[in-house]
């Protein structure tokens, strides 16, 4: 098992991960942090399907790694919609839960 | 090879403060002592590593490693001011 | 020998921190461990020979989605959905499924063709036309432009969904981030050493984005980063949404973006092409423009909506 097929591992691991916390976790930003995980793993994986292409005398196949730094950054911009709108949510009901409001609530 | 063993026992060093630093962090009762135990890795464990790597580069190398030094001294310096007065505001009744 | 133990201990601390951030019990703490696993896994991208992304990891993945993470993690510190964890069974099955996941993901590595497809002797041998040094600038700009552009009309549309959430009457106003009260403090003094060497190092990295790892992204950050830290430091305060620069300087990317592209139609005759010998120049143009657009968005986006006047 090569170097580059631990990181391979260590990405489905690390997706696996971020799969339990996006179910798990009782707080909306607690999720978010668990797809943030998931993401990364699955771009570590990417960087392995990179590194794997190795050639040419470069360290590993920049079309990938080009695909990645603009996923990140794409995963930026969610994350920051994600949290404007729990801040805002927060702000209105003074919790950012997503579980249905209870009973009697005239919400819709 | 004069240059290796340097550079090998001074990292090593480095290293050795780096660990001491952790443990102080994990194991010093109050906040203030583990401020304490972080600033010694920051200065002289960092110091210590980059003194060691020096002679294994030409001289833009040494530049570039001084300068991750002195802006580590400049930003540790500073957090660990604010984490200090804010341990100290919340100690305040 | 040394180099896979060196690797074996570098994910053990990667996936170590990743599961304590998902399992932490306080929510601060899991956003600062967020963090670490952030920088851990930069210095995974450069194992795996990927010295952009790791700078873009780090920069973007670990510092502003920090800051951002931090800020709101401080004000949810007392909600109380915190606090719900669903039955052991709940979680149980949850578990099942994720290592399910995991395991699936895992064997994917066995059915891998023993020959990696790589499009690096060619982007290589394509790059020299370009006059860029740094292959995965070569991609970003050249081979696939058009993803780069709609990358920044991407950001500039959180930016868009972030403003739109700004109360009714606040719209107009300030975005919210404000300076941590500290008059005595040592925060001003970090506030007016750092900026003049963050900005050089800033504009350096995307100068040298064409030829070594780095770019008008990384770049971007770091001018994004001195902003922030002047506005903390309560020696500048943001600007009104409505002001006219900053609509500017955040349309300023895009626009110069789309520009060169349409001029791509009149001198080789195709959209976002480069007339011959005129590649880097523009390329390099196009980065200064987005570099600005970059930084100016990724402030306002980590400063949050507009909070008008009302006291917070």
């Amino acid at each position: 098992m090569s170097a580059a097929d631990l990181y391979w591992m260590a990405g489905a691991a690390l997706t696996g991960l971020g799969v339990y916390g996006l179910l798990v976790s009782p707080h909306p930003l607690r999720k978010l942090l668990g797809l943030n995980l998931l993401g990364s793993g699955i771009f570590l994986i990417f960087g392995v399907i990179a590194r794997r292409g190795a050639a040419a005398g470069l360290g590993g196949d920049p079309v990938p790694q080009a695909l990645v730094i603009t996923a990140i950054v794409v995963a930026f911009s969610a994350t920051a919609i994600a949290i404007a709108l729990l801040i805002r949510l927060h702000a209105e009901e003074g919790s950012a839960s997503l579980d249905d409001p209870p009973a009697g609530n005239d919400a819709p | 090879m004069m240059l290796d063993a340097f550079t090998t026992v001074m990292v090593l060093a480095g290293a050795f403060l780096f660990m001491a630093g952790t443990v102080g962090l994990l194991r010093f009762p109050d906040k203030l002592s583990r401020l304490h135990a972080l600033t010694k890795v920051d200065n002289l464990g960092l110091g210590l590593i980059v003194a060691g790597l020096i002679p294994q580069g030409g001289v833009l190398l040494a530049l570039k490693l001084l300068c991750a030094w002195l802006l580590v001294q400049l930003s540790g310096a500073i957090v660990t001011q604010l984490i200090g007065s804010s341990v100290r505001d919340s100690n305040r009744p | 020998m040394t180099q896979p133990v060196f690797d074996m201990m570098l994910i053990a601390l990667v996936l170590a921190a990743g599961a304590w951030s998902i399992l932490a019990r306080s929510m601060m703490t899991a956003v600062i461990v967020f963090i670490v696993y952030g920088l851990l896994l930069a210095l995974a991208w450069v194992r795996l020979g990927a010295v952009d992304v790791a700078l873009t990891e780090a920069a973007i993945g670990s510092g502003v989605t920090g800051m951002l993470l931090i800020s709101a993690a401080a004000r949810f510190a007392r909600d109380p959905a915190a606090l719900r964890l669903p039955s052991l069974s709940s979680r149980a099955l949850a578990a099942l499924l994720a290592s399910g996941v995991a395991v699936a993901l895992g064997s994917l590595a066995l059915l891998l063709p023993g020959d990696a497809p790589s499009l690096a002797a060619e982007t290589m041998r394509a790059l020299p036309e370009s006059g860029l040094g740094n292959p995965v600038a070569g991609v970003l700009f050249v081979f696939r432009a058009f993803d780069t552009m709609l990358e920044k009309v991407v950001l500039l549309l959180a930016l868009l969904g972030v403003w739109s959430l700004a109360r009714d009457e606040a719209w107009g106003g300030a975005p919210a981030l404000k300076p941590l009260v500290q008059p005595q403090g040592v925060l001003p003094l970090l506030a007016r050493t750092l900026p003049p060497i963050g900005l050089t190092y800033g504009i350096y990295m995307t100068w040298a984005g064409a030829d070594v790892p780095g770019g008008a992204f990384q770049g971007g950050t770091v001018l994004a980063a001195m902003w922030i830290l002047v506005v903390l430091a309560g020696l500048a305060m943001f600007p009104k949404v409505t002001s006219p620069w900053l609509r500017w300087a955040v349309a300023a990317g895009p626009v110069v973006f789309l520009l060169i592209g349409f001029a791509g139609f009149l001198s080789p005759g195709l959209f976002l092409a480069y007339p011959e010998g005129y590649a880097k120049p523009l390329i390099v143009v196009m980065e200064l423009a987005l570099t600005l657009s970059i930084a100016v968005i990724l402030g306002l986006l980590v400063a949050g909506p507009p909070a008008g006047r009302e006291a917070r």
